[in-house]
C-alpha cells in the first residue's frame, strides 16, 4: 500500500464517520491485474477496499450523476475537470460533492502492455519505481512506466486537479513540452481526403456497443440521440453512413466540453482511436472562443453564450 | 456513352437548405415574385430560425440523398428573435469544423445570412452554393447505401 493510497484511505474513513458524505466514490482493485474498477463504499469499515495507482483509468465523475445526496468522490485531474464541468452545467451542485484531488502521474494503456508482451498472459502485476513488473506462468518482465502510459498522459498538462476540497499528495505541475499527442498533430496536417480515409477506417470497426458513451463523463442525456426512436435520427446499423454519423454527433455533442480524458477510447472493445476527432474540435474551441473545459467554476461554456462580433469568415 | 456516363453528365445536385421564416425565407420569396432566376436544384425546409436548425438535419440530410445543405437565416443583430442567430453561429462554426476535420469536403455545407429585402442575394447564394456542389460531384462520404 503507497503512502497516498494510506491518506486515501484515512481520508475516506473520517469522512463517513463524521458523516460529511453518505458515499465515496473510488477505486477498487478489479478481478484482473492492472485493471482496477469504480467502487460506492458507504461503510467506514470498507475503506481498505481503496486503491490508488496507475491503473485507475475511468473518469469517476460519470457516477455523480447516478449517486444521490453527499458524494466524496476521488479525482485525478481528468476527473476534477469533468466534476467543474458539471457543476458548471448544473448537473450536480457544488455543495453536494466533496473532492478528494490526486495529483496523477498518468494511467497506463492496457493496449501498449499487450503490444509490448505480445499476448503473453499476465497473472500478477505491481508497480514500483517507475517500473511495472509483469509476471506471466513462465516468466517475468519488467516494463518502464513511461513506455505504457497512455499518449495523452504523456502530454497531459492537468495532471493536478484544478478544483477539490482536499488534496492528497504534493501537486506536481503540468508536463513540459508538446500539448499535442503525435497522431492529433498527424490527422491535422492531411487534407480532406485522407481524414476521411482515415476515419472512415478507424470508425467502421465501431460495432455500436455505446460504451464510449457510458464512461464518458460529458455523455450524460437522460435519452441519446441514438436511443430515441420519435423522431428516430440514426438507424441502429452497422452501416458506415450511420456509424460514422454517430460519432461526428457525438463529438458535436461534447464540442466545448471533451476534457480528452481519454475514458471513451480506454472503455472502446475495438480499439478505435476516439480522442483525435475530439481534440481536433477542442482546437477549435480555444482558438476561436479562448475556452477551456473543466477549468473554471464561474466559465460560461462556449455554446451556451456568444459575442457579436464572433468570427463568421465561413458564412456568405 | 455508357448508361453511367450518361447518368453523369445529366447529373444534376440536390441541395437542402434550411432557411429561417423571417429573413431568407422570405428572401426567397422575394426572388421569387421579383423573377429572379436561380437554380431549381434546391429544396427548401422553413425553419423559424436560423437557431432552430438542429446539426442533425444537416448530418441526416447528407445521410439520405442530399449533395450540399445551405442554412440560411437573418443577418446578425436582426433575428427576429434577438440572439437565436448569434447561439446558432457559434454552432455551425463549430459544427463546419467537425465536418471538415472528419473529411467532408467544405463545399457540401454552406452558410447564409440573406435578409428579407435580398431576393438579388438570395439568387447569388443558391448559385454559388449549386456550383460549389457540381463541382465537388455527388456525394459520396456519408451516404447510406440500400
Amino acid at each position: 500500500m503507497s503512502e497516498l493510497e494510506k491518506v486515501l484511505r484515512e481520508t475516506a474513513r473520517r469522512l463517513l464517520e463524521e458523516n460529511q458524505v453518505e458515499v465515496i466514490i473510488g477505486f477498487e482493485q478489479g478481478t484482473l491485474p492492472l485493471r482496477t474498477t469504480p467502487c460506492f463504499i458507504r461503510d467506514p469499515d470498507q475503506v481498505d477496499r481503496l486503491v490508488w495507482n496507475a491503473s485507475c483509468g475511468n473518469n469517476l465523475a460519470q457516477y455523480l450523476h447516478h449517486t444521490t445526496g453527499k458524494v466524496g468522490i476521488v479525482a485525478k485531474g481528468c476527473d476534477a475537470r469533468a466534476i467543474v464541468s458539471e457543476i458548471v452545467e448544473r448537473q450536480v451542485p457544488r455543495e453536494n460533492v466533496v473532492i478528494m484531488g490526486v495529483p496523477c502521474q498518468g494511467v497506463i494503456d492496457r493496449r501498449a502492455i499487450e503490444a509490448l508482451t505480445d499476448g503473453r498472459e499476465v497473472l500478477e502485476a505491481y508497480i514500483a519505481d517507475g517500473k511495472l513488473v509483469l509476471r506471466g506462468a513462465a516468466s517475468e518482465e519488467t516494463l518502464d512506466l513511461q513506455d505504457v502510459l497512455d499518449d495523452g498522459c504523456a502530454v497531459c498538462q492537468h495532471r493536478d486537479p484544478p478544483l477539490y476540497d482536499i488534496l492528497l499528495g504534493e501537486p506536481i505541475g503540468g508536463i513540459e513540452g508538446a500539448a499535442v499527442r503525435p497522431t492529433v498533430e498527424q490527422v491535422a496536417s492531411w487534407n480532406a481526403d485522407e481524414r476521411w480515409a482515415y476515419f472512415s477506417t478507424e470508425f467502421s470497426r465501431c460495432i455500436r456497443c455505446y460504451a464510449c458513451r457510458q464512461a464518458c463523463p460529458a455523455c450524460y442525456c437522460p435519452e441519446c440521440f441514438v436511443d430515441q426512436t420519435q423522431p428516430s435520427w440514426f438507424a441502429k446499423s452497422d452501416d458506415l453512413s450511420d456509424i460514422m454519423a454517430f460519432h461526428i454527433v457525438r463529438a458535436f455533442h461534447t464540442a466545448g466540453r471533451c476534457l480528452d480524458c481519454g475514458a471513451c477510447a480506454r472503455a472502446c472493445p475495438m480499439h478505435i482511436d476516439l480522442r483525435t476527432l475530439g481534440k481536433m474540435v477542442e482546437k477549435d474551441v480555444r482558438e476561436l472562443y479562448d475556452y477551456e473545459a473543466g477549468m473554471d467554476l464561474e466559465s460560461v461554456p462556449p455554446l451556451g453564450t456568444f459575442r457579436v462580433d464572433d468570427p463568421q469568415a465561413f458564412i456568405k | 456513352m455508357s448508361a453511367e456516363e450518361h447518368a453523369q453528365a445529366d447529373w444534376e445536385p440536390t441541395i437542402i437548405a434550411f432557411l429561417c421564416n423571417w429573413c431568407s425565407y422570405a428572401g426567397a420569396d422575394l426572388a421569387g415574385i421579383s423573377r429572379i432566376q436561380y437554380p431549381p436544384n434546391v429544396r427548401v425546409v422553413r425553419v423559424p430560425c436560423s437557431g432552430r436548425v438542429n446539426p442533425l438535419y444537416i448530418i441526416k440530410s447528407l445521410q439520405h440523398g442530399a449533395d450540399g445543405v445551405l442554412v440560411s437565416g437573418c443577418h446578425p443583430g436582426d433575428c427576429h428573435y434577438i440572439s437565436g442567430n448569434y447561439y446558432a453561429r457559434r454552432r455551425f462554426t463549430l459544427l463546419k469544423g467537425l465536418l471538415e476535420s472528419v473529411g467532408i469536403e467544405p463545399g457540401r455545407v454552406n452558410f447564409s445570412w440573406v435578409s428579407a429585402a435580398e431576393g438579388e442575394k438570395f439568387s447569388q447564394v443558391v448559385t454559388g452554393v449549386v456550383n460549389t456542389v457540381k463541382a465537388l460531384g455527388p456525394a459520396t462520404r456519408l451516404v447510406k447505401r440500400g
